[in-house]
């Protein structure tokens, strides 16, 4: 029986090998086209073609349009719309593309012999690292120094203020921590959580047809556990799309902070 | 003991932070729901915050997840 890896689903590997490019002043850059790099591609295309065949712009829109407009609405009324509000307008897009980009990639990772791109760490750091520099460089443009009152607790002795501003700021400074590792914790547990059972369900089913008397009982643990990978994979396409909506949602309570700074919204 | 032996008891105590996240997401679903039953017309508005309170008591079970991952796969 092949040994039980739950990791080695997540290995990147090189699809298409190209000779490495040297920078200077930083040694020699690969930019082999690896399965992660490829997934992300294919899910670039895919939402492209999408949005290209879903656009249009009829006024009674068909099957397709109306499932582009729900999600544009679902991004545009419930997150930028409402948590950052008429002001959140112009990061609509970042924030659609940001949600369709997690979306896409998540559920392309569930599908059989597909690569989940957010199961990498670097994947999800980056974006996050991207929604962070976006909420600082928004922060500092709208508010100049203004940002800092951010961390200023109101209504408190100064004292007591400045000792809470130093958890403010290290509650702020871990945010594309957070941001990233939960993206990465759901779909690398998720992932791993329905391998074990797969794995379960074929251990379980040879101890069942090979043992005789009470090892039968392993035929039905091997049933048990495919019932399982069902519900999970249910549970799993719910994962998949709640924590695209999760990120861009925070996305919005984080540029919301910085947009709606000097009036309380 | 054995450093393989502590590694498993390491990232097996690591899982007990997903007992706080269990806990968590059932006290914000348990009061959604409780609320939504009262004044459901109010319950539509407030999923965007059911969602984010549920990433956000999600996340610290995660962590102690990675960090059983981290103990059990990554080589110091």
């Amino acid at each position: 029986m092949a040994a039980i890896e739950p990791m080695e689903q997540f290995l990147v590997r090189k699809v298409v090998d190209l000779p490495p490019i040297p920078v200077p002043g930083l040694g020699s850059l690969d930019m082999s086209i690896t399965n992660s790099v490829m997934f992300m591609l294919i899910a670039a295309a895919l939402i492209s073609t999408f949005f290209f065949a879903a656009a249009r712009r009829q006024v009674v829109p068909g099957r397709l349009q109306a499932v582009a407009e729900m999600l544009y609405n679902l991004v545009d009324s419930a997150l930028t719309g409402g948590i950052i509000g008429d002001r959140g307008r112009p990061f609509l897009p970042f924030v659609f593309t940001l949600f369709l980009l997690i979306a896409t990639l998540n559920l392309i990772g569930l599908a059989p012999g597909g690569f989940t791109v957010t199961s990498q760490l670097a994947v999800t750091a980056t974006l996050a690292v991207l929604t962070f520099g976006t909420v600082l460089v928004v922060g500092f443009v709208r508010n100049g120094l203004g940002f800092f009152k951010l961390f200023w607790p109101s209504g408190v002795h100064p004292a007591m203020a400045a000792f809470l501003m130093v958890i403010e700021l290290i509650s702020f400074s871990v945010r594309p921590l957070t941001l990233a590792m939960r993206l990465f914790g759901n779909m690398l547990g998720g992932h791993v959580v329905t391998y074990m059972f797969a794995s379960f369900v074929i251990g379980l089913g040879l101890f069942g047809l090979e043992g005789a008397g009470l090892a039968k009982l392993g035929l039905l643990g091997s049933a048990v556990s495919f019932m399982m990978i069902v519900a999970l994979m249910a549970l799993e396409f719910v994962v998949a799309f709640l924590q695209a909506f999760v990120f861009a949602a925070l996305t919005c309570v984080y540029l919301n902070e910085v947009v709606n700074l000097d009036h309380g919204h | 003991m054995d450093v393989t032996a502590a590694k498993y008891i390491g990232a097996g105590l690591a899982m007990t932070g997903l007992i706080g996240a269990g806990a968590g997401l059932g006290i914000l679903f348990g009061n959604y729901l409780q609320a939504a039953i009262r004044n459901p017309a109010a319950a539509a508005g407030e999923r965007v915050w059911l969602f984010l309170g549920m990433a956000l008591a999600e996340s610290m079970g995660i962590f102690g997840f990675v960090m059983g991952f981290i103990i059990l796969f990554v080589k110091v």
